[in-house]
């Protein structure tokens, strides 16, 4: 017994070690989650900011009713309508994301091993600027008087600008732009793994390039997909910029509306209650995806996949 | 030969060149032509680097030839993609797919031919049964041995029952014993599916005990082609006599005449072999097995012997002749006097002596 006490796996080290790890994961994670959850069961101050400490469950009345000046409750979707945008935005951002992403990660895996670093060196060069910046940026590239219709206009394709700016098409390019370094690079370290030469064996059992693609490189990237989607849908899903700048508040998803109730609306209960709904939407997504991530592992892959969740 | 059997498979001056990184450019095939008759069972033998893998892989589809054609039972399909080939591959890695059960990689190809699903099932089955791996199809590659994984490989390319079967150093990767009992089992499967096998090999003994016809490579052409007992007994070049085999390079000295062996003398007409070449300008080689030299002990002998090695019940044996030296091996019994340092004479077997070219 005490020579197994003396002598921890490597690795292992004393539980001391985990604690500046914890205290980091409960001060900055957990309090404020806490704090949210709290605040999501108090009532609205009358005057200022804050909350007043009287419980009530009221934030989450209004997430589904309005109450009109009579006092009469109505079922309202506009929030849920909200949620359901945000979630549709972020599913499309992801899968236009994974489609982008695959052909360009088995390129970037294909080339010789010293063009790789470089080409993914280029991948990560937005990371650069700021975020705002680049999504400012898209602004110009969208206006009416931008690049894209200035040259769509100049070779007579159209003759009335294409208004792009201020739609839910210019937020989901917003966040596709934002977005796709983080599909591409984990697909990339999956297929930098794999065997080409498995491809060439399918090919050489009689499987044309798009079966090959589908049913020998796809499952054996599997593993990068599914951490690319998590990784883009769930920021995407409480992006504010992309919507804020883009979407000109008319196509506004979540973060938007949350931080409005924050702000402008100074209805902090309310604003608790919409990120706790956010938080609930992402930790089922997460449910989801391991699900699925299961099931196909055992159907297909042997890998284990569930490690990355 | 084979040459009164159908071609299964032609190969007409194919070229294939590489660029390397350095921004020269190799010459891996250098307008090869073989003919591989039907039911045959080829080896493509060469030392690494020789163009044999790349040959193998311009039959498959996975290279496309810079110039020349490539007939499959009289067919061109040289400009036919890989997959529409039936032609299949055994390959060195086994490039076995990992997420697919033993039986699923069988099955793959199978599916790729879209055959019913009770006929892949029959034929997953018969081709498990053939490798003797029966029972195993749910098991995973990387549960078997390597030994297991080269059978599922070769069943996987067997199931599609190709027309040529391509064997890339199929057992390069296995240990010796298993090697032999492999190289045996692919001997049997190849006359039990009467299917064209090609083989590429760099081991001499592998192409020696199991090709019907061995094409001999050498820095992308193919030096010569034969059955392998007469490449062995009737090398025609210095490279294919000292690869196949042992063989002493002895040049012989230009001039009119009989031909003289530089340092030992003229050669004595019983020496050469029947169906030797004669020497000429520019072949002026001659090729002798260790076997076919006698040394004998002799005080007053003109040579010195370097080195004198028990091996077995053999006698090996190193002499100097001129610029050159000259090893024998003979039976220890009758060159029990020999010793390093001593002097000798030499005598070459009769027939023994073959021109071949530089």
């Amino acid at each position: 017994m005490a020579r197994q006490r003396t002598q921890a796996r490597a690795g292992q080290g004393s539980w001391l070690a985990g604690l500046p790890g914890l205290a980091y994961l409960v001060a900055l994670v957990l309090a404020p989650l806490v704090i949210i959850l709290i605040f999501s069961f108090l009532s609205r101050a009358k005057l200022g900011v804050g909350v007043r400490w009287e419980f009530t469950v009221q934030p989450y009345v209004e997430l589904f009713y309005t109450e009109s000046l009579s006092g009469e409750r109505a079922f309202d979707p506009t929030y849920l309508q909200i949620f359901f945008n945000s979630v549709l935005y972020s599913l499309i951002t992801a899968v236009v994301c994974l489609v982008l992403s695959i052909p360009i990660a088995l390129w970037i895996a294909t080339r010789p091993p010293k063009w790789r670093t470089l080409l993914v060196f280029l991948v990560t060069i937005p990371f650069w600027t700021s975020l705002l910046i680049r999504t400012y940026a898209f602004v110009i590239i969208l206006n009416d008087n931008g690049p894209i219709n200035g040259a769509l206009g100049g070779l007579g394709i159209i003759s009335e600008p294409i208004s792009m700016l201020y739609t839910p098409f210019a937020t989901i390019v917003g966040l596709v732009y934002s977005f796709l370094p983080f599909m591409i690079l984990p697909i990339y370290a999956s297929a930098e793994r794999f065997d080409f030469r498995l491809a060439e064996a399918a090919y050489d059992l009689g499987a044309a390039k798009l079966t090959v693609l589908r049913r020998i490189v796809l499952p054996a990237v599997r593993p990068g997909v599914i951490a690319g989607f998590i990784l883009v849908f769930i920021p995407a899903l409480g992006s504010y910029l992309a919507p804020e700048l883009l979407g000109g508040g008319k196509t506004s998803m979540i973060a938007n509306v949350i931080a409005a109730q924050f702000g402008a609306s100074r209805n902090w209960p309310f604003g608790a209650a919409l990120s706790v709904m956010v938080l609930v939407i992402v930790m089922l997504a997460l449910v989801i995806f391991a699900v699925i991530a299961k099931r196909t592992s055992r159907r297909g892959s042997g890998q284990s996949l569930e490690s990355l969740l | 030969m084979t040459a009164n059997k159908p071609l299964a498979l032609q190969v007409r001056g194919v070229s294939k060149s590489f660029a390397t990184p350095e921004g020269g450019e190799v010459r891996a095939l250098d307008n090869v032509s073989l003919d591989v008759a039907e039911g045959s069972f080829t080896v493509l033998l060469g030392p690494s680097g020789c163009g044999k893998t790349t040959l193998l892989r311009c039959i498959a589809g996975l290279e496309s030839p810079d110039g020349g054609e490539i007939l499959l039972q009289d067919q061109r399909i040289d400009t036919v993609p890989v997959w529409k080939r039936r032609v299949n591959t055994v390959f060195q890695s086994y490039a076995l797919f990992p997420h697919m059960t033993v039986a699923q990689n069988i099955a793959f190809g199978l599916q790729m031919d879209k055959l019913p699903k009770s006929e892949i099932t029959r034929k997953v089955e018969q081709s498990l049964d053939l490798v003797k791996l029966s029972g195993l199809g749910g098991r995973r590659p990387q549960q078997l041995s390597g030994g297991q994984q080269q059978r599922v490989a070769l069943a996987r390319a067997l199931a599609k029952e190709p027309e040529v079967l391509l064997l890339d150093e199929p057992l390069s990767a296995l240990d010796l014993k298993l090697r032999r009992g492999m190289q045996l089992e692919l001997k049997r499967l190849q006359q039990e599916t009467h299917i064209t096998f090609i083989l590429v090999t760099h081991d001499q003994d592998e192409a020696m005990s199991m090709g019907d016809q061995v094409a001999v490579f050498n820095e992308g052409r193919i030096v010569q082609v034969g059955a392998p007992r007469d490449v062995y007994l009737r090398p025609s070049t210095s490279f294919v006599a000292d690869f196949i085999g042992e063989a002493n390079l002895v040049p012989l000295t230009e001039g009119s005449g009989p031909a003289v062996i530089a340092g030992w003398g003229p050669v004595p007409t019983a020496a050469w072999a029947g169906d030797s070449p004669e020497p000429a300008p520019g072949r002026m080689t001659i090729a002798v097995r260790p076997e076919d030299v006698t040394i004998s002990a002799d005080p007053s002998g003109r040579f010195e012997v370097i080195d004198a090695t028990f091996i077995g019940g053999d006698l090996h044996t190193v002499v100097q002749v001129g610029d050159t030296t000259l090893a024998s091996r003979q039976p220890a019994a009758t060159a029990h006097a020999l010793a390093t340092g001593g002097r000798c004479e030499i005598a070459f077997r009769d027939g023994s002596l073959r021109v071949v070219e530089a």
